[in-house]
């Protein structure tokens, strides 16, 4: 099957039906070997075995991003190629984005008390990684807003494009200001600062957090396809009666 | 520095971690269960995204009778 074939929704229901069980169940695998290995793992010498919320909090930072980055493509797809199904996964994955990076957001807090004396500081990185967390609120909201699916994606996505300006900034955020959150220890120039006993299921816990976040947004996909034909259907019922 | 000290924000972090992610998973199978119902209910009233084929001309079902 092309790519191009998933454009057709009822494709794509098919496509989702035989993916998510794979999907989800490589997920529960991952998840498997990634709670072990950070069972197993050591203490790290300065933060002790507060080093374990790292596990959980990387992979919503990444996948906080990575929901608004994917965000961002529907939303060209949608203003630009005016795509069928760029507003259906933009849609999707906005509450998922932004439940990873409330997740991000929870367990830095808590990594942070213990560490840096307190659960939050307005430094620039913490800042930006709210900003993003708000902005998936405002799409949300946006969708619920507007009562016309088509005038609704336009909508979101015009706030996506200019939301977008924030994944920059907080990736660059520990570079160009002065910020308590430590500087970039994984994807940098030189490479991980992080030791392979701890980086490992840094690893795999970020593998298995990424398949769960395909495969909620693949069935979270599939939802809203079936909840357009439902309210499609609606309105036929509709016109029928009047 | 003892890990015990620092347990009770290890273990409210993982446990954040499992209410977003069940939380997640519980919302998108009670959705997809909502739709599927939705759709079986319109399916039973007769309301379906497939036409109903249109009825035969009479004359051509005169001419069909007779081949």
């Amino acid at each position: 099957m092309a790519i191009s074939d998933l454009a057709n929704p009822t494709r794509f229901l098919a496509f989702a039906n035989r993916t998510i069980p794979w999907l989800g169940g490589l997920a529960v695998v991952a998840f498997a070997f990634g709670i072990n290995q950070t069972i197993v793992a050591p203490d790290d010498y300065q933060q002790g075995a507060t080093v374990k919320i790292m596990f959980l909090h990387v992979p919503g930072a990444w996948l906080g991003m990575l929901g608004w980055g994917a965000m961002t493509i529907a939303a060209l797809g949608t203003l630009v190629w005016r795509h069928p199904l760029a507003d259906v996964a933009a849609k999707a994955t906005a509450p998922i984005g932004a439940a990873f990076t409330l997740m991000c957001l929870v367990t830095g807090s808590l990594w942070g008390r213990p560490m840096w004396g307190t659960y939050w500081v307005w430094d620039a990185r913490l800042t930006s990684v709210l900003l993003l967390f708000l902005l998936y609120l405002g799409v949300i909201a946006l969708w619920r807003t507007v009562e016309d699916p088509s005038r609704a994606a336009r909508a979101a996505a015009i706030l996506t494009l200019v939301g977008a300006i924030d994944l920059p900034i907080i990736k660059f955020s520990v570079e160009w200001w002065n910020t308590l959150h430590q500087p970039a220890s994984v994807f940098r120039m030189g490479g991980p600062t992080i030791d392979a006993s701890i980086l490992i299921p840094l690893f795999i816990m970020t593998i298995a957090f990424t398949l769960t976040f395909a495969t909620l947004v693949l069935a979270a996909m599939r939802n809203e396809i079936l909840r357009r034909r439902v309210r499609t259907l609606r309105l036929m019922q509709a016109s029928a009666a009047s | 520095m003892t890990a015990a000290a620092h347990t009770g924000f290890i273990i409210a972090a993982y446990a954040a971690a499992v209410i977003v992610v069940v939380g997640l998973c519980a919302w998108v199978m009670l959705d997809y269960r909502a739709q599927r119902r939705n759709l079986a209910d319109l399916e039973r009233r007769g309301i379906t995204r497939r036409a109903t084929p249109p009825r035969p001309e009479p004359a051509q079902q005169q001419a069909k009778e007779k081949a």
